[in-house]
């Protein structure tokens, strides 16, 4: 049960317009998730081009996509499912006014996005050197340079939709490891407890659609096809 | 789940038992398995099919279960259904632009 100091933090953190604590939670969850379904948008620009361009250059992107480190994709799909777990466990815990367990979750929630980050890094790294950004260094040959099997204009859009579309995905993982990581020191300070946990909460499906989104990348970019040409 | 400071589900929220996460994550992990192997099998136009099935059984499994979506009032379910069909007019929309691009001829052309 909650304790008498708990209920008075969730009395301050209930505002007046609201017809109860449980309205208000309703409502602020309701909310996150208007936000989420303006990134399925955001993002879904992003997966529309890719579909255009796919079907327009599909064997330039199966090249492109051969490129990819599987093994290092796999596992990063791996580590953000396993973020996924703790950071769902980091929630239950929070429902259930269990603060030291919460911060403990939270805090792999963090190291796991910290590694997630980090063998992005090594892939973007192994691209950028082997000339695999898009821009007046791209640099691309498939078989014969004088007969080339697919032309290289159409792998670098292929290249141009992998660094924007796993970049974006990047820049959510940053910004939801700072969300965590606030989520952290607010906890550690006594701000939730099982009447109001909010943010504990709408962080966490901030999280998990980012996975989300990894989910439907990986294949897409990783997996096209084994097929040499 | 004998916990006595523990709030009862209908008191304050739904509170999913641990062991349920847990099976979330490992069917996930297999299912990530599984969409790696699929893709060494050569399955000519199925191998898109088969890897966006598995991704969206994977994803749904996230929206469920993870993002408590089960456990969510149905205005909840509604809004994100919209979403997804509202992703659906976009991709369908624009593909038939793309795809009939050359079907018709027109003289002087």
């Amino acid at each position: 049960m909650a304790t008498s100091t708990e209920i008075q933090a969730a009395e301050r953190s209930f505002q007046h317009h609201f017809a109860s604590i449980e309205q208000q939670r309703d409502t602020a969850t309701f909310g996150m998730w208007m936000f989420l379904l303006t990134e399925i948008m955001f993002f879904g620009g992003l997966f529309c081009s890719y579909l255009v361009y796919r079907h327009n250059y599909y064997q330039a992107f199966v090249e492109g996509s051969q490129k990819m480190n599987i093994i290092l994709g796999a596992v990063n799909t791996a580590v953000l499912i396993c973020s996924s777990l703790s950071m769902a466990m980091g929630v239950r815990a929070a429902q259930m006014g269990n603060r030291k367990l919460m911060v403990i979750l939270l805090l792999i929630t963090i190291v796991f996005g910290f590694g997630f980050l980090g063998i992005k890094a090594v892939e973007y790294h192994e691209h950028w050197t082997n000339h695999e950004f898009p821009g007046p260094n791209f640099h691309f040959e498939t078989g014969d340079p004088a007969h080339p099997a697919t032309d290289p204009l159409h792998t670098e859009i292929y290249f141009g939709l992998y660094w924007a579309m796993t970049g974006l995905h990047a820049l959510h993982m940053i910004i939801g490891i700072g969300l965590v990581t606030w989520l952290v020191i607010a906890g550690m300070r006594g701000a939730y407890s099982p009447i109001y946990y909010s943010p504990v909460e709408n962080v966490g499906l901030y999280w998990h659609f980012v996975d989300l989104v990894w989910i439907y990348l990986f294949p897409l970019l990783y997996l096209i096809s084994h097929k040499h040409s | 789940m004998a916990r006595p400071e523990q709030p009862h589900d209908d008191e304050y929220t739904h509170v999913v038992p641990a062991s349920l996460y847990i099976s979330i994550w490992a069917a996930l992990m297999v299912f990530t398995l599984i969409t790696v192997l699929a893709s060494f099998a050569e399955l000519g136009p199925f191998n898109i099919v088969v890897a966006l099935l598995i991704a969206t059984i994977k994803g749904t499994l996230v929206v469920l279960f993870f993002m408590h979506l089960r456990y969510s009032p149905k205005l909840t379910m509604a809004a994100v259904i919209a979403s997804v069909f509202f992703l659906f007019i976009m991709f369908s929309l624009t593909m038939t632009d793309y795809l009939s691009r050359g079907w018709a001829t027109f003289a002087g052309r």
